[in-house]
């Protein structure tokens, strides 16, 4: 057995987590709230050091200290200095999103969150999703001397084309669209037991992930 | 104003990026730029706010004596004392080893991260037998895909289909047959294609929400009130 | 009868039983043969392609939960690429990472280290750690790896490394090799830098996500892909390894097929009843 006593800590947390097995009980309503208050602050140390420290206070702290050359506005493309004080204004403005009389001011931050990352978001899957994957759909049907390869590229045509007419609402799936959606169906329920094969692998792996810490770094068995 | 300076706000930025990824000149790459910073750097505010809403509920919670507020109380101790050794003891080196911030990392956030996933292992499986019924032909389908991929992913499925080949005398042909191998034609053909068209239908819609999103058609973001 | 009692069944025997079928094989193996899948070898291969000593790109997107699947990965990427003298920038965009995959990297160097190989840190690899922001720290790092990341894990200086010396934005780099277990991840770097700046990649993913990259791996957006601890089993035996991947594929075996038995018995007891209505 370990010696160590965070081991013993972190084992008997996790033997309190699955304890849940059984029925909820306060061993386990004790570490599932731990680990939500752990985990907060976490996260707040973790953004506070890594992003606010490193991309904002420091650059901020070293662009008015008078020793960079051409001083605090001198910016040029990956070097901001004193323009860094507009995203720790907005940065501090989504924290009246916490008292409703002035909650309007973090509209002002949401509003570039929500336009960079919508930008961002329509150029990557244009680009990524919607052009690559229909160039990469445009394959020969027919392959001369591979006949199983061609059975395959028509089969996944026929295959993608009714899929996608399955997602077409603007008119009634009826009579030979009715027929293509069907066979539409019959592809997305394979996609999603294979979704759902896969699924239960992840899963399991995470509980035999478990076991080997349990076995492993705990018991020493292993 | 107080809507609509946003609103401009968010169509002015989201033009800019979207203008960068077409327009390499520098009058559109460095605003792009220092406007993805900037997005970098609220982001992590973001974060400091939430875990300040969670102590926030929680102390209220507390205060108010509402159910379960003493689990509530290890909640909010919890928060402080990694707080604290974080931002005051630790502070810059909360992560090299030998610090405290690191001990609760390893010993506490770790363990009881990976056992909260852990248990889906168990509620998969009894839903498995209790929820997962074959009712149509479209069910059965996905069934029989399912039962093929978990067995074909892992050895033990061509284990037992060789066992039970090799016992029951069938012919050569059907011998080289393999699970795994139809696991690999089920994942190239049929799911791939079903996947795609989804991706497709997915991109084309997230394409659409951004542009409402940036023409101001989309303002649920902004929230309730004036 | 017994039918009826199996309708009727408390699922803690379930749990009990799936329990016991995962602990076993990790206690007494079976030493189940694994046979690498295509994506797999296409995984290793793209890596041992690579001209040795290049600076490779490695982004460790996951958190604790994921580290069964993930880990084993990670430290076998590692290890081919330290084989071929290749140097490795890290970056964790997942906010409960960055320090497992700080250990990750050490445990692996410690390995070399004790084989008396000199890896050190700054100079053979190096932990830029976590940056807030997903899609907008991706498209960053495409103008600038050292603005967007200006101090490393252990608050070193970027611009002074001697790994990132040669090292502007994604052009320094012939691979990006990622490891990842959602949001942001393979996805987003698809989307936001394969195909934004061209950069090939090869990702090793949680099991959950494999389906959803499948059309990225056809389409040739990645040149490989690991699913979930399977492919990390494969990954090992392509190395010659035998890790903890390898070691939980017996329990994930035993754990598939009672899963499907208790799919097939769920439907023989509902079939049963309608049969017996009838």
């Amino acid at each position: 057995m370990s010696h160590d006593f965070g081991v013993w800590v972190g084992a008997l947390l996790t033997l309190f987590i699955f304890s849940f097995l059984y029925k909820d009980n306060p061993l386990y309503k004790f570490a599932e709230h731990l680990f939500v208050g752990v985990s907060a602050g976490y996260y707040i140390v973790l953004n506070y050091w890594t992003v606010i420290d490193t991309n904002l206070i420091g650059p901020l702290a070293a662009a008015f200290s008078g020793k960079l050359p051409g001083g605090p506005w001198h910016v040029q493309q990956g070097d901001y200095r004193g323009l860094l004080v507009i995203p720790g204004l907005l940065g501090a403005l989504l924290f009246t999103r916490l008292f409703r009389r002035i909650d309007w001011l973090s509209r002002f931050s949401l509003a570039l969150i929500i336009g960079v990352y919508a930008g961002l978001k329509t150029t990557g899957f244009a680009q990524g999703d919607l052009v690559a994957q229909v160039q990469a759909s445009l394959q020969p049907l027919w392959i001369p001397g591979h006949p199983g390869a061609s059975l395959n590229a028509i089969l996944f045509t026929i295959g993608l084309l009714a899929s996608l007419l399955f997602f077409f609402y603007s008119r009634e799936h009826r009579g030979a669209l009715g027929g293509a959606t069907r066979i539409g169906v019959w592809f997305l329920m394979i996609s999603f037991g294979a979704g759902y094969g896969y699924t239960v692998m992840s899963r399991v792996s995470l509980l035999i992930g478990r076991f080997q810490y349990l076995l492993g770094d705990w018991l020493r068995l292993r | 104003m107080r809507r609509e300076i946003p609103l401009l706000l968010t169509a002015v930025i989201g033009g800019i990026m979207i203008a960068s990824f077409f327009v390499p000149h520098e009058w559109a790459s460095v605003p792009a730029d220092y406007l993805q910073q900037c997005a970098v750097i609220v982001v992590a505010f973001g974060y400091v706010l939430g875990g300040a809403n969670v102590f926030r509920v929680n102390l209220d919670a507390i205060f108010k004596r509402h159910r379960d507020w003493p689990y509530k109380l290890v909640l909010v101790a919890g928060l402080l004392v990694t707080l604290i050794l974080g931002l005051f003891v630790d502070r810059a080196r909360f992560q090299d080893p030998g610090t405290p911030s690191l001990w609760i990392y390893d010993h506490l956030y770790v363990p009881m991260n990976a056992t909260m996933f852990a248990l889906l292992a168990f509620f998969i499986a009894s839903a498995a037998f209790r929820a997962f019924r074959i009712r149509s032909a479209e069910a059965a389908l996905l069934a029989v895909a399912a039962l093929i991929v978990m067995l074909g992913r892992v050895p033990a499925g061509d284990a037992m289909l060789r066992a039970i080949v090799d016992h029951a005398g069938v012919p050569h042909a059907i011998r080289a047959w393999r699970i795994s191998d139809l696991q690999q034609w089920i994942m190239d053909v049929p799911q791939n294609a079903a996947k795609r068209a989804i991706l497709i239908g997915a991109a084309m819609g997230v394409m659409a929400t951004g542009l409402r999103v940036i023409l101001g058609i989309e303002r649920a973001y902004l929230g309730g009130g004036d | 009868m017994a039918l009826e009692r199996l309708e009727r069944l408390d699922r803690r025997w379930l749990f009990l039983v799936l329990g016991l079928l995962v602990l076993g094989p990790l206690l007494w193996p079976l030493n189940l043969p694994i046979e690498p899948s295509r994506p797999s070898r296409q995984f290793n291969d793209a890596i041992a392609s690579l001209p040795e000593g290049c600076t490779v790109l490695m982004s460790c997107d996951y958190d604790p939960a994921s580290r069964p699947e993930l880990v084993p990965m990670t430290k076998t990427a590692l290890r081919q690429l330290w084989r071929k003298h290749c140097k490795v920038v890290v970056t964790v965009l997942w906010n409960g990472g960055p320090a497992i995959v700080d250990q990750t990297i050490e445990e692996t160097a410690d390995e070399f280290r004790a084989r008396g190989e000199k890896l050190v840190d700054g100079v053979d690899y190096v932990n830029l750690g976590y940056k807030a922001g997903n899609e907008a720290v991706m498209v960053l790092m495409g103008q600038g790896i050292k603005s967007t990341f200006p101090l490393d894990q252990h608050r070193h200086d970027t611009s002074t490394l001697p790994i990132l010396r040669n090292v502007t934005n994604y052009s320094s780099f012939p691979l990006l090799v990622n490891i990842s277990a959602g949001y942001p991840g393979t996805k987003e770097w698809v989307q936001q830098v394969n195909s934004r700046f061209h950069l090939p990649m090869i990702s090793g993913c949680t099991a959950v996500s494999v389906p959803e990259y499948y059309p990225y791996l056809q389409a040739g957006q990645l040149r490989g892909l690991l699913a979930g601890m399977a492919g990390a089993a494969e990954y090992e035996q392509l190395q010659g390894e035998r890790g903890l991947a390898t070691h939980g594929m017996d329990a994930q075996s035993l754990a598939h097929l009672f899963v499907a038995l208790c799919i097939l018995l769920g439907n023989v007891v509902l079939w049963s009843r309608r049969g017996g209505r009838a």
